[in-house]
Protein backbone atom coordinates (compact mmCIF):
# COMPACT_ATOMS: atom_id res chain seq x y z
CA UNK A 1 0.00 0.00 0.00
CA UNK A 2 1.43 3.41 -0.87
CA UNK A 3 1.25 6.72 0.91
CA UNK A 4 -1.47 9.21 -0.06
CA UNK A 5 -0.49 11.92 2.40
CA UNK A 6 2.88 12.18 4.15
CA UNK A 7 3.36 14.79 6.83
CA UNK A 8 7.00 14.86 7.80
CA UNK A 9 8.20 16.79 10.89
CA UNK A 10 5.94 19.76 10.23
CA UNK A 11 6.09 22.77 12.51
CA UNK A 12 4.20 25.97 12.01
CA UNK A 13 4.86 29.32 13.62
CA UNK A 14 2.54 32.16 12.66
CA UNK A 15 4.54 35.37 12.50
CA UNK A 16 3.28 38.83 13.29
CA UNK A 17 2.24 40.37 10.00
CA UNK A 18 5.13 42.21 8.33
CA UNK A 19 4.75 45.24 6.09
CA UNK A 20 4.07 45.09 2.37
CA UNK A 21 7.60 46.22 1.52
CA UNK A 22 9.15 43.55 3.75
CA UNK A 23 7.05 40.96 2.02
CA UNK A 24 8.04 42.12 -1.46
CA UNK A 25 11.75 42.20 -0.77
CA UNK A 26 12.46 39.63 1.93
CA UNK A 27 11.39 36.25 3.19
CA UNK A 28 9.26 35.68 6.24
CA UNK A 29 10.44 35.81 9.82
CA UNK A 30 9.82 32.93 12.20
CA UNK A 31 8.62 34.32 15.48
CA UNK A 32 5.14 34.32 16.92
CA UNK A 33 2.51 31.74 17.77
CA UNK A 34 3.46 28.09 17.37
CA UNK A 35 0.46 26.17 16.02
CA UNK A 36 2.18 22.87 15.13
CA UNK A 37 5.21 21.17 16.68
CA UNK A 38 7.04 18.51 14.74
CA UNK A 39 3.96 16.70 13.46
CA UNK A 40 4.60 13.52 11.47
CA UNK A 41 2.04 11.09 10.12
CA UNK A 42 1.39 9.03 7.01
CA UNK A 43 -2.02 8.33 5.52
CA UNK A 44 -2.21 5.39 3.12
CA UNK A 45 -4.20 5.29 -0.12
CA UNK A 46 -7.78 4.26 0.50
CA UNK A 47 -7.81 5.07 4.20
CA UNK A 48 -10.61 6.85 6.03
CA UNK A 49 -8.51 8.86 8.46
CA UNK A 50 -9.71 11.01 11.34
CA UNK A 51 -7.91 14.03 12.73
CA UNK A 52 -9.27 14.89 16.17
CA UNK A 53 -8.43 17.42 18.81
CA UNK A 54 -9.92 20.24 20.83
CA UNK A 55 -10.32 23.74 19.36
CA UNK A 56 -6.93 25.33 18.75
CA UNK A 57 -5.10 21.99 18.65
CA UNK A 58 -3.80 22.69 15.15
CA UNK A 59 -6.15 20.61 12.98
CA UNK A 60 -7.04 23.43 10.60
CA UNK A 61 -3.41 24.63 10.52
CA UNK A 62 -2.34 21.17 9.41
CA UNK A 63 -5.05 21.00 6.75
CA UNK A 64 -4.17 24.50 5.53
CA UNK A 65 -0.56 23.42 5.02
CA UNK A 66 -1.75 20.31 3.18
CA UNK A 67 -3.93 22.47 0.92
CA UNK A 68 -1.22 25.08 0.27
CA UNK A 69 -3.24 27.78 2.06
CA UNK A 70 -0.43 28.04 4.55
CA UNK A 71 3.28 27.26 4.47
CA UNK A 72 5.06 25.06 6.99
CA UNK A 73 7.79 26.83 8.96
CA UNK A 74 9.78 23.59 8.87
CA UNK A 75 9.06 20.12 7.55
CA UNK A 76 7.53 18.74 4.40
CA UNK A 77 4.13 17.55 3.23
CA UNK A 78 3.40 15.43 0.15
CA UNK A 79 0.11 14.41 -1.45
CA UNK A 80 0.29 11.37 -3.75
CA UNK A 81 4.05 11.83 -3.68
CA UNK A 82 3.93 15.50 -4.74
CA UNK A 83 5.43 18.13 -2.46
CA UNK A 84 2.70 20.66 -1.60
CA UNK A 85 5.16 23.55 -1.92
CA UNK A 86 7.59 22.72 -4.75
CA UNK A 87 5.11 20.60 -6.79
CA UNK A 88 2.00 22.46 -5.74
CA UNK A 89 0.25 22.16 -9.10
CA UNK A 90 0.28 18.36 -9.04
CA UNK A 91 -0.40 18.22 -5.29
CA UNK A 92 -3.48 20.45 -5.58
CA UNK A 93 -4.88 18.36 -8.43
CA UNK A 94 -4.63 15.38 -6.11
CA UNK A 95 -6.50 17.12 -3.32
CA UNK A 96 -10.12 18.17 -2.78
CA UNK A 97 -10.66 20.35 0.27
CA UNK A 98 -13.97 21.19 1.94
CA UNK A 99 -13.23 24.31 3.97
CA UNK A 100 -14.64 24.78 7.43
CA UNK A 101 -16.06 28.25 6.78
CA UNK A 102 -19.34 28.49 4.89
CA UNK A 103 -18.11 30.58 1.96
CA UNK A 104 -19.63 31.16 -1.47
CA UNK A 105 -19.57 33.54 -4.43
CA UNK A 106 -22.89 35.42 -4.51
CA UNK A 107 -22.57 36.20 -8.22
CA UNK A 108 -23.26 32.67 -9.44
CA UNK A 109 -25.77 29.79 -9.42
CA UNK A 110 -24.88 26.36 -8.05
CA UNK A 111 -24.15 24.96 -11.51
CA UNK A 112 -22.09 27.99 -12.53
CA UNK A 113 -20.13 27.70 -9.29
CA UNK A 114 -19.30 24.06 -9.99
CA UNK A 115 -18.46 24.69 -13.66
CA UNK A 116 -16.09 27.47 -12.62
CA UNK A 117 -14.41 25.34 -9.98
CA UNK A 118 -14.06 22.55 -12.51
CA UNK A 119 -12.60 24.96 -15.07
CA UNK A 120 -10.04 26.16 -12.51
CA UNK A 121 -8.65 22.63 -12.60
CA UNK A 122 -8.60 22.74 -16.39
CA UNK A 123 -11.71 20.53 -16.76
CA UNK A 124 -14.02 22.39 -19.10
CA UNK A 125 -16.30 19.55 -20.25
CA UNK A 126 -17.22 18.02 -16.95
CA UNK A 127 -21.02 18.25 -16.84
CA UNK A 128 -21.64 14.50 -16.50
CA UNK A 129 -19.58 14.31 -13.33
CA UNK A 130 -21.00 17.60 -12.04
CA UNK A 131 -24.53 16.19 -12.51
CA UNK A 132 -23.55 13.02 -10.68
CA UNK A 133 -22.13 14.99 -7.75
CA UNK A 134 -25.24 17.21 -7.64
CA UNK A 135 -27.45 14.14 -7.65
CA UNK A 136 -25.52 12.37 -4.90
CA UNK A 137 -25.55 15.39 -2.64
CA UNK A 138 -29.26 16.04 -3.17
CA UNK A 139 -28.58 19.29 -5.02
CA UNK A 140 -30.13 18.54 -8.43
CA UNK A 141 -33.24 20.63 -7.80
CA UNK A 142 -31.09 23.60 -6.72
CA UNK A 143 -28.69 23.52 -9.68
CA UNK A 144 -30.00 26.74 -11.23
CA UNK A 145 -30.50 28.57 -7.92
CA UNK A 146 -28.26 31.48 -7.01
CA UNK A 147 -25.89 30.71 -4.14
CA UNK A 148 -27.32 33.59 -2.11
CA UNK A 149 -30.76 31.96 -2.07
CA UNK A 150 -29.58 28.67 -0.55
CA UNK A 151 -29.97 27.64 3.09
CA UNK A 152 -26.86 27.02 5.19
CA UNK A 153 -27.11 23.26 4.77
CA UNK A 154 -27.45 23.56 1.00
CA UNK A 155 -24.43 25.88 0.84
CA UNK A 156 -22.48 23.27 2.81
CA UNK A 157 -23.42 20.66 0.19
CA UNK A 158 -22.17 22.95 -2.59
CA UNK A 159 -18.86 23.31 -0.72
CA UNK A 160 -18.52 19.53 -0.70
CA UNK A 161 -19.44 19.38 -4.40
CA UNK A 162 -16.82 22.05 -5.22
CA UNK A 163 -14.13 19.94 -3.57
CA UNK A 164 -15.07 16.95 -5.72
CA UNK A 165 -15.32 18.48 -9.23
CA UNK A 166 -11.85 17.30 -10.25
CA UNK A 167 -12.26 13.79 -8.77
CA UNK A 168 -9.36 14.16 -6.35
CA UNK A 169 -7.80 10.94 -5.02
CA UNK A 170 -7.52 12.58 -1.58
CA UNK A 171 -10.53 14.34 -0.06
CA UNK A 172 -10.14 16.54 3.01
CA UNK A 173 -13.21 17.47 5.03
CA UNK A 174 -12.63 20.09 7.72
CA UNK A 175 -15.55 19.74 10.12
CA UNK A 176 -18.09 19.25 7.32
CA UNK A 177 -21.01 18.51 9.63
CA UNK A 178 -20.61 21.42 12.03
CA UNK A 179 -24.11 22.84 12.44
CA UNK A 180 -25.88 20.77 9.78
CA UNK A 181 -29.02 18.69 10.09
CA UNK A 182 -29.30 14.92 10.37
CA UNK A 183 -30.48 14.54 6.80
CA UNK A 184 -27.41 16.20 5.32
CA UNK A 185 -25.09 14.24 7.61
CA UNK A 186 -26.59 11.00 6.43
CA UNK A 187 -26.49 12.01 2.72
CA UNK A 188 -22.94 13.27 3.08
CA UNK A 189 -21.54 10.22 4.87
CA UNK A 190 -23.31 7.88 2.50
CA UNK A 191 -21.67 9.59 -0.47
CA UNK A 192 -18.25 10.01 1.16
CA UNK A 193 -18.21 6.37 2.28
CA UNK A 194 -19.00 5.33 -1.28
CA UNK A 195 -16.14 7.45 -2.61
CA UNK A 196 -13.90 5.84 0.02
CA UNK A 197 -14.94 2.37 -1.15
CA UNK A 198 -14.11 3.44 -4.71
CA UNK A 199 -10.56 4.15 -3.57
CA UNK A 200 -10.61 7.80 -2.51
CA UNK A 201 -8.57 8.58 0.57
CA UNK A 202 -10.55 10.56 3.12
CA UNK A 203 -9.11 12.86 5.79
CA UNK A 204 -11.74 14.09 8.19
CA UNK A 205 -11.67 16.48 11.10
CA UNK A 206 -14.74 16.55 13.25
CA UNK A 207 -16.00 17.47 16.67
CA UNK A 208 -18.56 14.67 16.55
CA UNK A 209 -16.58 11.79 17.97
CA UNK A 210 -19.26 9.25 17.19
CA UNK A 211 -18.81 10.15 13.51
CA UNK A 212 -15.11 9.50 13.69
CA UNK A 213 -15.68 6.27 15.59
CA UNK A 214 -18.14 5.04 13.01
CA UNK A 215 -16.28 6.11 9.88
CA UNK A 216 -12.55 6.33 10.49
CA UNK A 217 -10.27 3.33 10.30
CA UNK A 218 -7.42 5.24 11.85
CA UNK A 219 -7.23 8.31 14.03
CA UNK A 220 -4.66 10.90 15.01
CA UNK A 221 -5.31 13.11 18.00
CA UNK A 222 -3.72 16.52 18.19
CA UNK A 223 -3.20 18.50 21.35
CA UNK A 224 -1.47 21.89 21.44
CA UNK A 225 0.04 21.31 18.01
CA UNK A 226 1.41 17.83 18.73
CA UNK A 227 0.27 14.32 17.83
CA UNK A 228 -0.65 12.68 21.14
CA UNK A 229 -2.23 9.53 19.72
CA UNK A 230 -1.99 7.81 16.35
CA UNK A 231 -3.46 4.39 15.85
CA UNK A 232 -6.38 2.42 14.45
CA UNK A 233 -9.68 3.50 15.93
CA UNK A 234 -10.11 0.05 17.45
CA UNK A 235 -6.68 0.08 19.06
CA UNK A 236 -7.25 3.54 20.52
CA UNK A 237 -10.54 2.40 21.98
CA UNK A 238 -9.12 -0.77 23.47
CA UNK A 239 -5.89 0.79 24.73
CA UNK A 240 -7.37 3.80 26.36
CA UNK A 241 -11.00 3.15 26.86
CA UNK A 242 -11.21 -0.50 27.83
CA UNK A 243 -14.78 -1.47 28.62
CA UNK A 244 -17.28 0.49 30.67
CA UNK A 245 -19.23 -1.16 33.43
CA UNK A 246 -22.45 0.71 34.18
CA UNK A 247 -24.06 -0.22 37.50
CA UNK A 248 -27.36 0.75 39.10
CA UNK A 249 -26.93 0.54 42.87
CA UNK A 250 -29.37 0.53 45.75
CA UNK A 251 -27.96 3.83 47.05
CA UNK A 252 -25.83 6.73 45.75
CA UNK A 253 -22.14 5.92 45.34
CA UNK A 254 -19.81 7.63 47.80
CA UNK A 255 -16.29 8.35 46.69
CA UNK A 256 -13.54 6.75 48.76
CA UNK A 257 -15.78 3.80 49.52
CA UNK A 258 -13.03 1.66 48.06
CA UNK A 259 -9.54 2.74 46.95
CA UNK A 260 -9.36 -0.02 44.35
CA UNK A 261 -12.64 1.07 42.78
CA UNK A 262 -11.73 4.77 42.84
CA UNK A 263 -8.92 3.97 40.41
CA UNK A 264 -11.49 2.64 37.94
CA UNK A 265 -14.09 5.34 38.55
CA UNK A 266 -15.29 7.21 35.44
CA UNK A 267 -18.40 8.90 36.72
CA UNK A 268 -21.20 8.51 39.24
CA UNK A 269 -24.50 10.29 39.71
CA UNK A 270 -27.43 9.35 41.94
CA UNK A 271 -27.48 5.56 42.10
CA UNK A 272 -25.51 5.17 38.87
CA UNK A 273 -21.85 4.23 38.86
CA UNK A 274 -19.65 3.92 35.77
CA UNK A 275 -16.35 2.08 36.08
CA UNK A 276 -13.62 1.30 33.59
CA UNK A 277 -12.75 -2.35 33.04
CA UNK A 278 -9.32 -3.00 31.57
CA UNK A 279 -10.25 -6.60 30.70
CA UNK A 280 -13.54 -8.48 30.83
CA UNK A 281 -11.87 -10.91 33.27
CA UNK A 282 -11.97 -8.09 35.82
CA UNK A 283 -15.75 -8.21 35.96
CA UNK A 284 -16.19 -10.70 38.80
CA UNK A 285 -13.60 -9.20 41.18
CA UNK A 286 -14.95 -5.70 40.57
CA UNK A 287 -18.53 -6.76 41.34
CA UNK A 288 -17.29 -8.49 44.48
CA UNK A 289 -15.52 -5.26 45.54
CA UNK A 290 -18.69 -3.24 45.01
CA UNK A 291 -20.65 -5.65 47.18
CA UNK A 292 -17.86 -5.68 49.76
CA UNK A 293 -18.13 -1.88 49.98
CA UNK A 294 -21.73 -2.35 51.16
CA UNK A 295 -23.73 -1.79 47.97
CA UNK A 296 -26.30 -3.99 46.27
CA UNK A 297 -26.31 -4.15 42.50
CA UNK A 298 -29.76 -3.52 41.04
CA UNK A 299 -28.85 -3.54 37.36
CA UNK A 300 -25.72 -4.02 35.30
CA UNK A 301 -24.58 -3.14 31.78
CA UNK A 302 -21.25 -3.71 30.08
CA UNK A 303 -20.59 -1.28 27.21
CA UNK A 304 -17.60 -0.95 24.93
CA UNK A 305 -15.77 2.33 25.54
CA UNK A 306 -16.60 5.01 23.01
CA UNK A 307 -14.25 7.44 21.40
CA UNK A 308 -15.38 10.22 23.66
CA UNK A 309 -13.96 8.39 26.67
CA UNK A 310 -10.76 7.70 24.78
CA UNK A 311 -10.55 11.30 23.66
CA UNK A 312 -11.06 12.76 27.12
CA UNK A 313 -8.69 10.23 28.55
CA UNK A 314 -5.91 11.07 26.12
CA UNK A 315 -6.42 14.80 26.42
CA UNK A 316 -6.17 14.62 30.21
CA UNK A 317 -3.40 12.09 30.43
CA UNK A 318 0.11 12.75 31.66
CA UNK A 319 2.75 13.20 28.94
CA UNK A 320 4.34 9.80 29.76
CA UNK A 321 1.24 7.81 28.96
CA UNK A 322 0.73 9.93 25.89
CA UNK A 323 4.19 9.07 24.65
CA UNK A 324 3.43 5.35 24.93
CA UNK A 325 0.33 5.76 22.86
CA UNK A 326 2.00 7.70 20.12
CA UNK B 1 -8.69 -0.30 -0.09
CA UNK B 2 -7.91 -0.61 -3.79
CA UNK B 3 -4.95 -2.46 -5.28
CA UNK B 4 -4.12 0.44 -7.60
CA UNK B 5 -4.39 3.79 -5.85
CA UNK B 6 -6.34 6.54 -7.61
CA UNK B 7 -4.18 9.11 -9.34
CA UNK B 8 -4.84 12.82 -9.86
CA UNK B 9 -5.75 14.02 -13.36
CA UNK B 10 -2.54 15.84 -14.20
CA UNK B 11 -2.94 16.70 -17.89
CA UNK B 12 -6.12 18.70 -17.85
CA UNK B 13 -4.69 22.02 -18.98
CA UNK B 14 -4.80 25.43 -17.39
CA UNK B 15 -7.60 27.05 -15.43
CA UNK B 16 -6.54 30.48 -16.67
CA UNK B 17 -9.30 30.97 -19.26
CA UNK B 18 -11.97 30.00 -16.74
CA UNK B 19 -10.63 32.45 -14.16
CA UNK B 20 -10.45 35.17 -16.80
CA UNK B 21 -14.03 34.48 -17.95
CA UNK B 22 -15.21 34.46 -14.36
CA UNK B 23 -13.61 37.86 -13.69
CA UNK B 24 -15.16 39.25 -16.88
CA UNK B 25 -18.61 37.88 -16.08
CA UNK B 26 -18.28 39.33 -12.59
CA UNK B 27 -18.36 42.87 -13.98
CA UNK B 28 -20.49 42.07 -17.02
CA UNK B 29 -23.29 40.77 -14.75
CA UNK B 30 -23.50 44.18 -13.13
CA UNK B 31 -22.92 46.21 -16.29
CA UNK B 32 -25.04 49.15 -15.21
CA UNK B 33 -22.74 49.73 -12.27
CA UNK B 34 -19.44 48.82 -13.91
CA UNK B 35 -19.78 50.18 -17.45
CA UNK B 36 -22.87 52.36 -17.89
CA UNK B 37 -22.34 54.39 -14.70
CA UNK B 38 -18.78 55.53 -15.54
CA UNK B 39 -19.90 56.43 -19.07
CA UNK B 40 -22.67 58.64 -17.68
CA UNK B 41 -20.23 60.26 -15.21
CA UNK B 42 -17.75 61.02 -18.00
CA UNK B 43 -20.56 62.42 -20.09
CA UNK B 44 -21.58 64.78 -17.29
CA UNK B 45 -18.01 66.06 -16.99
CA UNK B 46 -18.01 66.57 -20.73
CA UNK B 47 -21.29 68.52 -20.76
CA UNK B 48 -20.33 70.77 -17.85
CA UNK B 49 -16.73 71.54 -18.78
CA UNK B 50 -17.50 71.85 -22.46
CA UNK B 51 -20.38 74.20 -21.75
CA UNK B 52 -18.28 76.38 -19.43
CA UNK B 53 -15.05 76.43 -21.41
CA UNK B 54 -15.93 75.81 -25.05
CA UNK B 55 -14.94 78.73 -27.24
CA UNK B 56 -12.80 80.25 -24.49
CA UNK B 57 -10.01 77.72 -24.50
CA UNK B 58 -8.11 76.35 -27.47
CA UNK B 59 -5.48 73.70 -26.78
CA UNK B 60 -2.33 73.24 -28.92
CA UNK B 61 -3.67 76.28 -30.85
CA UNK B 62 -5.99 74.25 -33.08
CA UNK B 63 -7.95 71.72 -31.06
CA UNK B 64 -11.33 72.68 -29.64
CA UNK B 65 -11.55 72.11 -25.90
CA UNK B 66 -14.39 69.58 -26.04
CA UNK B 67 -12.41 67.35 -28.38
CA UNK B 68 -9.26 67.77 -26.25
CA UNK B 69 -11.21 66.76 -23.16
CA UNK B 70 -12.50 63.45 -24.51
CA UNK B 71 -9.28 61.34 -24.56
CA UNK B 72 -8.52 62.62 -21.03
CA UNK B 73 -11.96 61.67 -19.76
CA UNK B 74 -11.70 58.30 -21.51
CA UNK B 75 -8.32 57.54 -19.98
CA UNK B 76 -9.36 58.76 -16.52
CA UNK B 77 -12.41 56.48 -16.56
CA UNK B 78 -10.40 53.59 -17.94
CA UNK B 79 -7.77 53.94 -15.22
CA UNK B 80 -10.29 54.22 -12.40
CA UNK B 81 -12.36 51.29 -13.64
CA UNK B 82 -9.48 48.94 -14.24
CA UNK B 83 -8.23 49.71 -10.73
CA UNK B 84 -11.70 49.21 -9.28
CA UNK B 85 -12.21 45.90 -11.07
CA UNK B 86 -9.09 44.16 -9.81
CA UNK B 87 -9.14 45.68 -6.34
CA UNK B 88 -12.84 45.21 -5.58
CA UNK B 89 -12.85 41.64 -6.84
CA UNK B 90 -9.93 40.71 -4.59
CA UNK B 91 -11.03 42.63 -1.54
CA UNK B 92 -14.57 41.22 -1.76
CA UNK B 93 -13.28 37.68 -2.21
CA UNK B 94 -11.02 38.11 0.78
CA UNK B 95 -13.71 39.64 2.98
CA UNK B 96 -16.29 36.98 2.14
CA UNK B 97 -13.68 34.22 2.24
CA UNK B 98 -14.44 32.86 -1.21
CA UNK B 99 -10.89 33.65 -2.36
CA UNK B 100 -10.20 30.13 -1.09
CA UNK B 101 -11.72 28.81 -4.33
CA UNK B 102 -8.91 30.55 -6.23
CA UNK B 103 -6.25 29.49 -3.73
CA UNK B 104 -7.07 25.76 -3.75
CA UNK B 105 -6.79 25.08 -7.52
CA UNK B 106 -3.36 24.64 -9.15
CA UNK B 107 -2.98 28.22 -10.41
CA UNK B 108 0.50 29.67 -10.88
CA UNK B 109 1.02 33.29 -9.82
CA UNK B 110 1.23 34.21 -13.52
CA UNK B 111 -2.20 32.74 -14.20
CA UNK B 112 -3.84 34.59 -11.33
CA UNK B 113 -2.08 37.83 -12.26
CA UNK B 114 -2.93 37.42 -15.95
CA UNK B 115 -6.61 36.67 -15.37
CA UNK B 116 -7.21 39.55 -12.95
CA UNK B 117 -5.22 42.05 -15.01
CA UNK B 118 -6.73 41.10 -18.36
CA UNK B 119 -10.27 41.19 -16.97
CA UNK B 120 -9.59 44.62 -15.46
CA UNK B 121 -8.07 45.81 -18.76
CA UNK B 122 -11.15 44.46 -20.57
CA UNK B 123 -13.42 46.51 -18.31
CA UNK B 124 -11.26 49.60 -18.78
CA UNK B 125 -11.25 49.26 -22.55
CA UNK B 126 -15.02 48.63 -22.62
CA UNK B 127 -15.66 51.80 -20.62
CA UNK B 128 -13.21 53.78 -22.78
CA UNK B 129 -14.72 52.60 -26.04
CA UNK B 130 -18.24 53.34 -24.79
CA UNK B 131 -17.28 56.89 -23.81
CA UNK B 132 -15.69 57.42 -27.23
CA UNK B 133 -18.78 56.19 -29.07
CA UNK B 134 -21.13 58.35 -27.00
CA UNK B 135 -18.89 61.43 -27.35
CA UNK B 136 -19.13 61.21 -31.16
CA UNK B 137 -22.65 62.61 -30.77
CA UNK B 138 -21.13 65.82 -29.40
CA UNK B 139 -17.87 66.41 -31.19
CA UNK B 140 -15.63 64.83 -33.79
CA UNK B 141 -12.49 63.29 -32.28
CA UNK B 142 -9.94 62.08 -34.86
CA UNK B 143 -8.05 58.77 -34.55
CA UNK B 144 -4.71 59.94 -35.92
CA UNK B 145 -2.46 57.10 -34.65
CA UNK B 146 -4.69 54.16 -33.60
CA UNK B 147 -1.76 51.98 -32.58
CA UNK B 148 -0.55 54.54 -30.02
CA UNK B 149 -4.11 54.74 -28.68
CA UNK B 150 -4.26 50.97 -28.15
CA UNK B 151 -0.75 50.75 -26.67
CA UNK B 152 -1.38 53.48 -24.08
CA UNK B 153 -4.87 52.20 -23.32
CA UNK B 154 -3.58 48.69 -22.60
CA UNK B 155 -0.51 49.80 -20.65
CA UNK B 156 -2.39 52.43 -18.65
CA UNK B 157 -5.16 50.03 -17.63
CA UNK B 158 -2.50 47.36 -17.04
CA UNK B 159 -0.73 49.64 -14.54
CA UNK B 160 -3.95 50.31 -12.69
CA UNK B 161 -5.03 46.67 -12.75
CA UNK B 162 -1.68 45.68 -11.20
CA UNK B 163 -2.03 48.43 -8.63
CA UNK B 164 -5.57 47.18 -7.99
CA UNK B 165 -4.18 43.73 -7.21
CA UNK B 166 -1.64 45.25 -4.80
CA UNK B 167 -4.33 47.32 -3.09
CA UNK B 168 -6.77 44.38 -3.06
CA UNK B 169 -4.21 42.21 -1.29
CA UNK B 170 -3.09 44.95 1.09
CA UNK B 171 -6.44 46.38 2.18
CA UNK B 172 -8.10 44.56 5.05
CA UNK B 173 -11.18 46.75 5.20
CA UNK B 174 -13.33 48.52 2.63
CA UNK B 175 -12.32 51.70 4.41
CA UNK B 176 -8.65 51.15 3.55
CA UNK B 177 -9.64 50.47 -0.04
CA UNK B 178 -11.64 53.70 -0.15
CA UNK B 179 -8.60 55.56 1.22
CA UNK B 180 -6.40 54.06 -1.49
CA UNK B 181 -8.91 55.05 -4.13
CA UNK B 182 -9.69 58.56 -2.90
CA UNK B 183 -6.29 59.70 -1.65
CA UNK B 184 -4.09 58.12 -4.28
CA UNK B 185 -5.90 57.07 -7.44
CA UNK B 186 -8.30 60.02 -7.71
CA UNK B 187 -5.72 62.81 -7.17
CA UNK B 188 -3.19 61.08 -9.43
CA UNK B 189 -5.72 60.83 -12.25
CA UNK B 190 -7.30 64.27 -11.76
CA UNK B 191 -3.91 66.04 -11.57
CA UNK B 192 -2.53 64.45 -14.69
CA UNK B 193 -3.77 66.69 -17.45
CA UNK B 194 -7.23 65.22 -17.94
CA UNK B 195 -8.84 68.65 -18.12
CA UNK B 196 -5.95 70.77 -19.37
CA UNK B 197 -2.57 70.78 -21.10
CA UNK B 198 0.03 70.82 -18.34
CA UNK B 199 1.79 73.64 -20.20
CA UNK B 200 -0.96 75.90 -18.92
CA UNK B 201 0.20 75.16 -15.33
CA UNK B 202 2.57 77.30 -13.21
CA UNK B 203 6.14 75.96 -13.36
CA UNK B 204 6.01 74.25 -9.94
CA UNK B 205 2.94 72.19 -10.81
CA UNK B 206 4.35 71.56 -14.27
CA UNK B 207 7.39 69.96 -12.60
CA UNK B 208 5.17 67.96 -10.22
CA UNK B 209 3.12 66.65 -13.12
CA UNK B 210 6.26 65.30 -14.75
CA UNK B 211 6.71 62.99 -11.75
CA UNK B 212 3.21 61.57 -12.12
CA UNK B 213 3.26 58.45 -14.33
CA UNK B 214 -0.47 58.85 -14.95
CA UNK B 215 0.26 62.10 -16.80
CA UNK B 216 2.25 60.12 -19.38
CA UNK B 217 -0.55 57.61 -19.95
CA UNK B 218 -2.96 60.45 -20.74
CA UNK B 219 -0.47 62.50 -22.76
CA UNK B 220 0.58 59.51 -24.87
CA UNK B 221 -3.03 58.40 -25.29
CA UNK B 222 -4.00 61.89 -26.44
CA UNK B 223 -1.13 61.89 -28.94
CA UNK B 224 -2.79 58.88 -30.57
CA UNK B 225 -5.91 60.97 -31.22
CA UNK B 226 -4.48 64.36 -32.24
CA UNK B 227 -0.86 63.69 -33.17
CA UNK B 228 0.27 66.42 -30.72
CA UNK B 229 1.22 66.10 -27.05
CA UNK B 230 3.00 67.84 -24.18
CA UNK B 231 5.97 65.44 -24.31
CA UNK B 232 7.22 63.01 -26.95
CA UNK B 233 5.08 59.83 -27.16
CA UNK B 234 8.29 57.79 -27.01
CA UNK B 235 9.18 59.36 -23.69
CA UNK B 236 5.65 58.66 -22.48
CA UNK B 237 5.92 55.07 -23.70
CA UNK B 238 9.19 54.61 -21.79
CA UNK B 239 7.71 55.96 -18.53
CA UNK B 240 4.43 54.09 -18.89
CA UNK B 241 6.13 50.86 -19.93
CA UNK B 242 8.57 51.05 -17.00
CA UNK B 243 5.76 51.83 -14.54
CA UNK B 244 3.77 48.88 -15.82
CA UNK B 245 6.73 46.52 -15.38
CA UNK B 246 7.32 47.84 -11.86
CA UNK B 247 3.68 47.43 -10.82
CA UNK B 248 3.42 44.03 -12.50
CA UNK B 249 6.58 42.87 -10.73
CA UNK B 250 5.25 43.95 -7.33
CA UNK B 251 1.80 42.42 -7.93
CA UNK B 252 3.28 39.14 -9.19
CA UNK B 253 5.61 38.95 -6.23
CA UNK B 254 2.79 39.52 -3.72
CA UNK B 255 0.65 36.85 -5.38
CA UNK B 256 3.58 34.44 -5.44
CA UNK B 257 4.36 34.77 -1.73
CA UNK B 258 0.63 34.77 -0.91
CA UNK B 259 0.78 38.17 0.77
CA UNK B 260 -2.02 38.28 3.38
CA UNK B 261 -3.77 35.32 1.74
CA UNK B 262 -1.47 32.34 2.29
CA UNK B 263 -0.13 32.48 5.84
Amino acid sequence: MSTAVRIDSVSKIYSASPSVLQRVFSSRSASGFQALRDVSLDIQHGEFFGLLGPNGAGKTSLISILAGLSKPTTGRVTVCGFDVQSQYREARRALGVVPQELVFDPFFTVRETLRLQSGYFGLRRNDDWIDEVLENLGLSSKAETNMRALSGGMKRRVLVAQALVHRPPVIVLDEPTAGVDVDLRRTLWHFISRLNRQGHTILLTTHYLEEAEELCGRIAMLKAGQVVALDSTRAILSKVGGTRLILQLDQPWKKQASAALDALHIESADNRLVLRLERSLDLEPVLAQVRAAGYSIVDLEVAPADLEDAFLNIMHQTPNVVQELA
Amino acid sequence: MTPTPLQPQLNTGSGFTTLFRKEVSRFAKVGFQTVAAPVVTALLYLLIFAHVLEGRVMVYSSIVYTAFLIPGLMMMSMLQNSFANASSSLVQSRMTGNLVFILLPPFTHWEIFGAYVLAAVARGLTVGAAIYVVSLFFVDVPLTHPLWIVVFAVLGTGIMASLGIIAGLWAEKFDQMAAFQNFLIMPATFLSGVFYSIHSLPSFWLAVSHWNPIFYTIDGFRYGFFGVSDVSPWQSLAVVGFTFLLMAFAALRLIRIGYKVRF
